[in-house]
């Protein structure tokens, strides 16, 4: 492990200054994504700025209705809380249904939406990562493909030598349900305080994969705020793996539906394990809104928001059976939201 | 670069200067010879250095020890008071729960940690109904031990033993 220094500022605006001044610096909260790309050598700081007990571990109601996730809270701290368990329970559910016990005691709200966009290649310092080593290629092309994504991609096979290309996924569950919720994420950087719509935290490639969200250098989460959900709402959180625990999301479904009347719903949907970024599903929401919400109307606008997936030939037999499984986990997901608010 | 800091580790307090690199788990085995947590993946993923720390379970391998300046660490090793064993140890060895015992000194910790969460009613991925409090079933022990993995396949009195300890005939 490269050495760096270690800093426990003494308020959150002295942390981003520190951060802010240094190009290498990092934050560190629960540290269960960062430490491990220490020990990888993925992560090379010179300096990392402690904020673990700067921010806010609370979880408070804000005036709307709504609630305020302190940036410190734990993921365990969230998923058991009672608001959050009958009024969200999309996040209790995604929370729970990711990492193990140890690791939700120590990860943070701040941080885990804040973990790294990843691969195995992205974790193997001996291998070409755009992501990692920025214009040294994509060693995922044509590689293991099995968690890698099918939409944002431009191609079936896109050029491994190309600086832009980047096929990993972002592997949080909590952050697919932070899009369907439509989260709004409270930012303190050196230029002062924003407020950043969850759904627009995180970016796909584009022409740089080093970046993973839309946060400057130097820019903290501080807090996630949780908007009311409109009365009646449902919401649910499903997630399909390659074991029944502690593992990856192949396809993960977050989903909230709102009846407006008879026969007519608004529906959100986020997908996870399929894209650089948590996907809100704008194009199948558009095709549902107003309409009734069966199987059929279900898969059409599935069929609409996937038109353009790009399912990853691989040595591993590739990523292709995303697609039928994404479609297939809305509709189980939508089912049962359905049928819980008759 | 070097700081020095202050565990207390399973009621002992230890001060030791680490460098910024160490992680709690080094700095338990290396540098104050706490063999308890054991080094199984070094990654998070096998549990088998799993610590109650400020009473609460985690991975002291995913930690740096200087961000822990201060902390409360009990090992498996400082579970049994006055020379009785813990229930959860108890349960270990009446249910036969362990071969080799790499993994078990985690599989305890860990244990005693999952026992706390459901008495607070915490909810887990097994949970069927999420605003009910979670009963101590297989299903609820086996998912919330998931983070503990043991090579001998002992699960399958791993189990039992966690029950045994929350006070559920199994």
């Amino acid at each position: 492990m490269k050495p760096f220094a270690y800093a426990r500022p003494g308020s959150v605006a002295e942390a981003v200054r520190d951060v802010a001044a240094e190009p290498a610096a990092v934050f560190l909260a629960g540290g269960t994504n960062l430490v491990d790309h220490l020990k990888l050598g993925v992560a090379r700081p010179d300096l990392v700025v402690d904020v673990r007990t700067l921010t806010s571990r609370e979880i408070s109601d804000l005036p709307d209705g709504g609630l305020r996730l302190g940036a410190a809270s734990t993921n365990s701290e969230v998923a058991a809380d009672r608001r959050v368990r009958e009024r969200y329970p999309v996040l209790a559910e995604a929370l729970l249904a990711g990492a193990t016990g140890q690791l939700r005691n120590t990860a943070t709200t701040g941080g885990n939406p804040l973990q790294r966009t990843r691969c195995v290649y992205f974790q193997d310092v001996t291998t070409a990562c755009n992501k990692r080593d920025p214009g040294s290629g994509c060693s995922a092309v044509g590689g293991y493909t099995r968690h890698h994504a099918v939409l944002g991609v431009p191609a079936a096979l896109p050029d491994p030598t190309a600086p832009e290309t980047c096929t990993a996924t972002h592997p949080s569950d909590m952050a697919v349900a932070l899009a369907a919720l439509d989260a709004q994420v409270q930012v303190l950087g050196p230029a002062g305080e924003r407020t950043i719509p969850f759904a627009d935290l995180h970016r796909l490639p584009g022409d740089d994969p080093s970046r993973d969200t839309v946060l400057e250098h130097g820019e903290l989460i501080t807090a996630l705020d949780l908007p009311p959900l409109p009365a009646g709402a449902r919401s649910a959180y499903r997630k399909v793996r390659d074991r029944a625990s502690y593992a990856f999301a192949l396809v993960s479904v977050a989903a909230v539906v709102t009846a407006d009347g008879p026969g007519s719903s608004t529906v959100r949907i986020a997908l996870g394990g399929v894209a650089h970024k948590p996907w809100r599903a704008t194009r199948a929401e558009q095709v549902l809104r107003g309409g009734p919400l069966t199987e059929d109307a279900v898969r059409a606008a599935m069929a609409a928001e996937l038109a353009a997936a790009q399912p990853q030939p691989g040595i591993d037999g590739g990523n292709g059976f995303k697609i039928p499984l994404l479609t297939r986990t809305v509709v189980a997901t939508l089912r049962e939201l359905v049928e819980a608010t008759r | 670069m070097d700081a020095e800091i202050t565990l207390t580790v399973d009621g002992a307090a230890r001060t030791l200067t680490v460098d910024t690199r160490t992680t709690l788990l080094d700095a338990l085995r290396e540098r104050l010879g706490v063999t308890s947590p054991k080094k199984g993946c070094d990654h998070g993923q096998c549990g088998a250095c799993t610590v109650l720390l400020d009473g609460d379970r985690a991975l002291p391998c995913l930690a740096l020890a200087v961000a822990h300046d201060g902390a409360e660490i009990t090992t498996a090793d400082g579970l049994a008071a006055d020379g009785e064993l813990h229930p959860v140890q108890q349960a270990f060895i009446d249910r036969d729960a362990f071969q080799c015992g790499y993994c078990t000194p985690g599989q305890v910790c860990s244990a005693v940690g999952v026992l706390a969460e459901v008495d607070r009613g915490w909810p887990s991925h097994a949970t069927e109904d999420l605003t009910a409090d979670p009963q101590l079933t297989h299903d609820e022990v086996a998912e919330r031990m998931s983070g503990n993995l043991c090579r001998c396949g002992a699960y399958v009195n791993i189990v039992p033993a966690v029950q045994q300890a929350g006070g559920v005939q199994a």
